[in-house]
C-alpha cells in the first residue's frame, strides 16, 4: 500500500516537451511510472519518445484515461497549467517548478478548494512523490529508495528528502511512499494532509518527517500527531542554527507570534511525543530504533 | 526560492502613488547640498527622514522635522553616515512636513497557516505594532481575504469599522486600503506596511510611512522591479556571491559551507555548529554541481579571508557523483584555493565519484564517509 500515488496511477506530463519535463518524465517512465502523455499546445500530435502529445489535459485525459499530472512549465505558465489540470478533472497534481510568484500561489490553492474539491495539489517548488518499487512522480532519484515499507517520509525540504530516503536505505528500512510537500508559503499539500494519509495507510507503521525554520506548518503538525496519530514519528528540524532570515516586517513577526524557530518546532514535535533528531543522520537513526521495536 | 525584496521608505511611497494612494511630496537626497536644494524646492518645513532597511529609524535619531533650510542643513548632516542598527544611512528622503490629529496602522501579508491574506488595522499607530499585539490585541482589526475572492467593498467597510477609527477618516479609510489590497495583490508583494496613516487636522487621511516587501518570484512581470534590486543591502562577500547567482548568507565564523539544496545547506551550518565550529557561510549551489558552479561557489568563499577550512557536503539525487567529482576537479584547476577542502559526496554514483577523485586526494583535499566526520574533520582543520 500507499498514499495518493501507486502503480496504477497514469500520469500526464505538462511541459513533457521542454528540456526538463522530457527529461525527468523519461527517467520516470524509466522507473516504471505509468507516463501515458504531454502536454503543449504549440506540438499537439507530435511524441516525445512514444509518449503522445496534447493541446491540453482535457485532451490526454480523454485520450488515455490519466489521473495525476506532473507540472514541469516555467513559473510564468503554472497558474494555468494548474487550472488546466484541475479542468481536466485530474485528481493529483504534482508541480515541480519552483519560483511561482506567492499571489499565484494563494489564489490557486484557495480557486481549487473552491472549484475543485477533489484535487489535491503537491507543491509547488518540490521535488515530488514516489511510491518505492512503483511510482516516481518528479525529481527524487529512485535507486535510493527502497520499496516496501513500513515507513512513510514528509519533508519540506528536496535534497533533505533524498537524504532522508538514504539514510534509511542504509539501515535497509523500506518506505511505502515518500512525499516532497515544498518549502513554499501556500503549499499545495501540508505536513498534515501527509500525516492524515499515513496513519490510514495500513503498510506505513511509522513516519518521519522533515521539517524547516520558517512558518507554523511543523507547529500545527506536531497539534496533529500529539492529538489523531497512534503511529510513531521521528522527525528532524533543519536550521536549528541559522541566521534569522529577512524579517517579514512587523506584521510577519504577529502573524508567526513566537512560532517559526527551530528550537520551537522541535519542542513542540517533542511534546507532541515524536523523536526529534538533531541532524538527518541521527534522525535516521531514531527511525532505525522505531522500526526495531515494531 | 529568490529573497524577497525590501524597499526603501521613499521607493514604498512611489509605489503606492502609482496605486492612487495618497503620500506626501518629497525627493531624494545623498548629500546635505542636495537635501537643502530639496528643502527649498520643497518649501519648509519639512520632514528629515534617513532611508535605511530596518526600522527603529526615529529612536536612532534618524527622523527629524526641520522648521528651516537651516536645520535641514544640520540635521541632515547629522543623519548622513549615521549607523542605525548596523545600517549606515546613505540616503535621505526630504518630505513635506503634515500636521498630524490622529495616527493608525495598517497592513496586509500573507497568513501561511489559513493560507489567505490577511489585513490588520489599528486606531493605536505611530508605535510598535508588536506592542500594541501584545497588549492590547483588541486594538488590532482584522479580515481575512479570500485570494480567490478578494477584498470586496462591503467586507473593506466592515474591517475598517471595527478598528474604531475616528469617524471622519472611514470612508477615506476604506478606499486607501482597497488601494492597498490592489498594490499589494497586482504589485506581488510579500508585505504592505503603513505606520502611521494619518488623520490630518484638516481631516484628510494621509499615508506618512511606507514598508513595502516585494517578492522577487514576480519579477517576470513587473520589469521595473529591477531598480530595486541594486539597492538591496548586502556585505562584500554576498554582493560577490548575488553576482555569480549563488544564494548565500554571510556568517561570521572560519568554516566555508559548499551544498547542494537549502535545506541539506541549512543542515550543514547546523552540523559544524554541532560539533564545535562556526560556519562563515550558508551556500547553496542548487541541484546541479556542474565544474563553472562549483568554481563560482569556491571563489566567493575564497575570498572571504576569515575562511580557515571549507566544507563541500553534496547529496547526489538526480546530480551523479561522477558529475559532482569532475566539477570539483575542474574548480580546483580554475580558481587557486587557500583553504583546506573536506568533502563528503553521497547519493547517486558517489562510488563512482569517490574513484575519480581519488588520485587529487592530498593535505588540502580529503574526503570523508558521513556528513557528521566531514564536519568534524573541516572544523579541525579550521582550528589548526
Amino acid at each position: 500500500m500507499s498514499i495518493f500515488v501507486n502503480k496504477d496511477t497514469k500520469v500526464v506530463y505538462q511541459g513533457l516537451t521542454g528540456s526538463q519535463g522530457r527529461y525527468y518524465g523519461m527517467l520516470n517512465r524509466d522507473y516504471g511510472t505509468n507516463v501515458v502523455a504531454g502536454t503543449n499546445p504549440r506540438k499537439a500530435g507530435t511524441d516525445v519518445e512514444g509518449v503522445p502529445v496534447f493541446a491540453n489535459c482535457t485532451e490526454a485525459v480523454a485520450a488515455t484515461g490519466a489521473n495525476a499530472s506532473c507540472i514541469f512549465i516555467p513559473a510564468p505558465g503554472v497558474f494555468a497549467a494548474v487550472m488546466d489540470a484541475a479542468e481536466a478533472g485530474i485528481e493529483f497534481v504534482a508541480c515541480i517548478t519552483e519560483g511561482v510568484p506567492a499571489h499565484d500561489e494563494a489564489r490557486f490553492f484557495n480557486m481549487l478548494k473552491r472549484d475543485y474539491p477533489g484535487v489535491r495539489l503537491l507543491g509547488p517548488n518540490c521535488p515530488g512523490i514516489i511510491t518505492p518499487g512503483e511510482c516516481n512522480i518528479g525529481i527524487t532519484a529512485g535507486h535510493i529508495a527502497k520499496p516496501g515499507g513500513p515507513v512513510g517520509i514528509v519533508s519540506r525540504s528536496g535534497t533533505l528528502t533524498y537524504q532522508a530516503l538514504y539514510e534509511l536505505q542504509q539501515k535497509d528500512i523500506g518506505v511505502t511512499t515518500c512525499v516532497g510537500i515544498g518549502g513554499d508559503p501556500v503549499p499545495g499539500t501540508s505536513f498534515i494532509d501527509c500525516l492524515e494519509a499515513f496513519e490510514a495507510d495500513p503498510d506505513t507503521k511509522a513516519v518521519m518527517m522533515i521539517g524547516e525554520i520558517g512558518g507554523s506548518a511543523e507547529e500545527e503538525a506536531a497539534a496533529f500527531i500529539k492529538h489523531h496519530m497512534s503511529k510513531p514519528v521521528s522527525s528532524y528540524i533543519a536550521g536549528v542554527t541559522a541566521p534569522p532570515g529577512k524579517k517579514m516586517g512587523h506584521a510577519g513577526a504577529i502573524v508567526s507570534g513566537g512560532k517559526g524557530t527551530a528550537e520551537a518546532k522541535m519542542e513542540a514535535l517533542r511534546d507532541a511525543g515524536a523523536r526529534v533528531g538533531l541532524n538527518p543522520t541521527e534522525a535516521g537513526e531514531l527511525m532505525a530504533e522505531i522500526v526495531a521495536g515494531l | 526560492m529568490l529573497p524577497a525584496v525590501d524597499l526603501f521608505e521613499y521607493q514604498g511611497k512611489q509605489f503606492f502613488k502609482g496605486y492612487g494612494m495618497p503620500v506626501s511630496d518629497g525627493e531624494v537626497a545623498f548629500s546635505v547640498d542636495e537635501a537643502v536644494a530639496a528643502a527649498e524646492r520643497l518649501g519648509t518645513p519639512v520632514m528629515v527622514k534617513a532611508q535605511v532597511h530596518t526600522g527603529g529609524r526615529g529612536k536612532a535619531g534618524g527622523v527629524k522635522f526641520a522648521a528651516s533650510v537651516d536645520d535641514v542643513q544640520t540635521h541632515a548632516s547629522n543623519i548622513l553616515g549615521l549607523d542605525i542598527n548596523g545600517h549606515i544611512v546613505r540616503r535621505l528622503w526630504i518630505e513635506k512636513a503634515s500636521d498630524i490629529s490622529e495616527e493608525y496602522y495598517a497592513s496586509f501579508t500573507l497568513d501561511r497557516s489559513a493560507k489567505k491574506h490577511l489585513g490588520m488595522l489599528s486606531a493605536e499607530g505611530g508605535v510598535e505594532i508588536e506592542t500594541v499585539a501584545a497588549e492590547n490585541p483588541d486594538a488590532i482589526s482584522k479580515v481575512l481575504v479570500d485570494p480567490a475572492e478578494g477584498l470586496t467593498a462591503q467586507a473593506a467597510r466592515a474591517w475598517v469599522e471595527g478598528a474604531n477609527l475616528n469617524p471622519a477618516a472611514t470612508d477615506q479609510a476604506v478606499e486607501i486600503l482597497r488601494k492597498l489590497y490592489v498594490a499589494y495583490t497586482e504589485g506581488d508583494a510579500d508585505l504592505v506596511e503603513i505606520n502611521p496613516l494619518i488623520l490630518t487636522p484638516e481631516g484628510r487621511v494621509h499615508v506618512l510611512d511606507a514598508k513595502v516587501t516585494l517578492d522577487a518570484n514576480a519579477v517576470f512581470r513587473h520589469e521595473d522591479y529591477a531598480q530595486y534590486d541594486e539597492t538591496q543591502p548586502r556585505d562584500e562577500r554576498e554582493e560577490a556571491a548575488h553576482a555569480k547567482g549563488l544564494q548565500y548568507v554571510g556568517l561570521a565564523g572560519s568554516v566555508g559551507v559548499i551544498a547542494n539544496g537549502a535545506g541539506l545547506a541549512m543542515s550543514t551550518v547546523d552540523v559544524v555548529n554541532q560539533v564545535g565550529g562556526k560556519p562563515a557561510n550558508f551556500l547553496d549551489i542548487g541541484g546541479g554541481a556542474n565544474a563553472q558552479v562549483m568554481a563560482n561557489a569556491l571563489e566567493v568563499i575564497n575570498n572571504d579571508p576569515d575562511v580557515r577550512a571549507i566544507f563541500i557536503n553534496i547529496f547526489g539525487g538526480i546530480t551523479r557523483g561522477e558529475e559532482v567529482a569532475n566539477g570539483i576537479i575542474g574548480a580546483l584547476d580554475a580558481v587557486d584555493i587557500e583553504a583546506p577542502i573536506v568533502l563528503r559526496l553521497d547519493g547517486t554514483n558517489a562510488a563512482e565519484g569517490r574513484e575519480i577523485l581519488a588520485p587529487h586526494l592530498n593535505e588540502k583535499l580529503v574526503m570523508e564517509p558521513t556528513m557528521l566526520d566531514a564536519a568534524r574533520r573541516a572544523v579541525a582543520m579550521a582550528a589548526a
